[in-house]
């Protein structure tokens, strides 16, 4: 019966390649699949050693992932208006099946992430993986970091309890000590800064954390920084390939 | 003691245990590896650069990854909820107030540094010292293994910044600031009422100098002024200096003057950073006044 399947069109229009363990299928499965097409054919050995990667940057990209479907799901559930964004956590916390997995994965796949792409850049700095010609894949992988800090920031902010709004308040404050733009920063009374018309005024949509930087924060944290991040990690892992593959030490042979 | 544990363990600050945890066993991790290298001669990962097929090689540590760090998330999910506080609330301030853990370093240099500084510019020469890092640093060596004999420079620097700077500030902003961003060993008793002593005064007002920041009047001391703006120019002027002295070395010439203009700049405000915060604590530990600004302006204080 399943042999019967499997020479149908139906069966071969899927699956272009036969599964018998041989080294051109071995390469089809990598090439004939667009998610594990962002892999080379073969690597160096050292690339498939942990010791070596310390796999950060694939467990960072993994996170990313979680963050992104779980977050979806959470969409759902969730109203970014001062007057709802509380009770729907409660909801959510309290009422919805499976809500606080869902709630508690989304935190602390977003804590882990922070975690794993500073020591994803820990070991790159270690292993010199920054020096030609990967130079500007590591300024690439430098906004990524920011980005990732930015939408744990934003997201921080969500849940609206006093956790969140406390920590969004201290954190956004340095802003009115930014120089030339925030009220309170070196040359900004100057320039005619004030409370409501400087850099933090522009962050939080008033001078302080109110239901405007619920919004602007959510739309921030949901729409904007996922795909500026999205676009960054395309170019990050183009990059990588293009730029000869893994970091290694140059060998005999090659050089 | 009960306390320091409840902070240790509240949900949120989990992630700081991990990374305690995980950086210490890196550094070893690395340090050894780079030992290895360095003792032997050539990187072990010249000796594994034959080539694999990615499916199953690769695919199948990926896979093991996956399922490991998917269980770890499941696990931890199902046993700790995120927190969820009272609603906001504006008029009802925490004390302490802290910005998210990752910040907390950031938050921490506020107790050395005025907000424009440590809020803003820090954050910025971060960001933008790290982006430069590929540019500056043009030793070849070391490229795609781990060592540290051939790069001692760029290797102490980094590890300094990320370990010490980053690292042991977050951990001492999350579990030893306490009410009013007072500092408690761990075990003693966040008591919100403690007042600490500090009569905090200005580089200038030290002995042997003795010089008053402000004149009976309250404007400020054009003495005091002339002497802050000395320090921290000649202190940047360190780096012209040096180049002036090793400036027909092979490597200052390879280097060239944009780049090292680049890296001492850099370097000298990471040595500020730690000197800024040593003029504060050596001062409290011999029992004398701390030092709050080495530069007073009328528009900004350093």
């Amino acid at each position: 019966m399943l042999e019967a399947f499997k020479k149908t069109e139906v069966y071969k229009s899927i699956f272009r390649h036969s599964y018998q363990d041989t080294q051109r299928n071995r390469a089809l499965q990598i090439v004939d699949n667009v998610f594990l097409h962002l892999h080379p054919v073969r690597v160096p050995r050292h690339a498939t050693n942990i010791g070596y990667t310390w796999g950060m940057g694939g467990i960072t990209f993994l996170l990313f992932l979680v963050l992104t479907i779980t977050g979806i799901i959470l969409m759902f559930y969730y109203r970014p208006t001062a007057q709802y964004a509380y009770e729907d956590m409660k909801y959510l916390m309290n009422d919805v099946p499976f809500g606080p997995l869902i709630r508690n994965m989304h935190r602390w796949a977003a804590h882990a992430m922070v975690l794993t792409v500073m020591l994803h850049m820990f070991r790159v700095f270690l292993t010199g993986s920054y020096k030609p010609p990967r130079q500007f894949n590591w300024v690439v992988g430098v906004l990524l970091l920011v980005l990732t800090l930015l939408l744990s920031f934003s997201g921080y902010l969500l849940p609206w309890d006093q956790l969140a709004i406390w920590a969004v308040t201290v954190g956004t404050n340095m802003a009115r000590a930014t120089p030339l733009l925030g009220h309170e920063g070196p040359f900004g009374p100057e320039l005619g800064m004030q409370p409501d018309n400087d850099v933090r005024f522009v962050l939080l949509g008033g001078t302080e954390v109110g239901p405007p930087t619920l919004l602007r924060f959510y739309v921030g944290h949901c729409i904007f920084l996922p795909i500026i991040a999205a676009i960054f990690m395309a170019v990050h892992f183009w990059r990588v390939r293009k730029d000869g593959g893994i970091s290694g030490p140059e060998t005999p042979k090659k050089a | 003691m009960q306390q320091f544990l409840e902070i240790l363990t509240k949900p949120d600050n989990i992630p700081i245990v991990f990374l305690l945890f995980s950086v210490i066993f890196f550094s070893w991790f690395a340090w050894t590896k780079a030992k290895k290298n360095d003792a032997q001669g050539f990187p072990v990962e010249a000796t594994m650069d034959d080539k694999v097929q990615v499916w199953p090689y690769l695919v199948r540590v990926e896979f093991l990854a996956t399922i490991a760090v998917m269980a770890v998330l499941v696990i931890w999910s199902i046993t700790l909820d995120a927190p969820l506080e009272e609603p906001a609330n504006r008029s009802l301030t925490p004390n302490p107030s802290k910005a998210p853990w990752y910040f907390l370093g950031l938050q921490e240099l506020l107790v050395y540094f005025d907000p424009w500084i440590a809020g803003v510019v820090l954050p910025t020469l971060i960001i933008v010292g790290l982006m430069a890092i590929p540019y500056i640093d043009i030793n070849p060596k070391g490229n795609g293994y781990y060592t540290y004999k051939e790069r001692k420079f760029a290797v102490l620097v980094f590890s300094f910044g990320f370990l010490i700077l980053w690292c042991l500030l977050i951990f001492i902003g999350t579990f030893l600031r306490g009410p009013g961003w007072n500092f408690f060993m761990p075990g003693e008793k966040w008591d919100p009422h403690y007042v600490a002593v500090l009569t905090n005064i200005d580089l200038s007002e030290m002995w042997p100098l003795n010089i008053a920041t402000r004149l009976p009047d309250g404007s400020l001391n054009p003495a005091s002024f002339i002497f802050g703006a000395v320090c921290v120019l000649g202190f940047y002027s360190l780096g012209p200096l040096y180049w002036l002295k090793y400036r027909n070395s092979d490597f200052m010439k390879k280097l060239g003057l944009i780049r090292y203009g680049t890296v001492s700049f850099l370097f000298l405000t990471m040595v500020g950073l730690l000197v800024k915060i040593l003029l504060r604590l050596i001062p409290t530990f011999l029992g004398l006044n701390p030092v709050k600004y080495v530069w007073v302006t009328p528009w900004f204080n350093v």
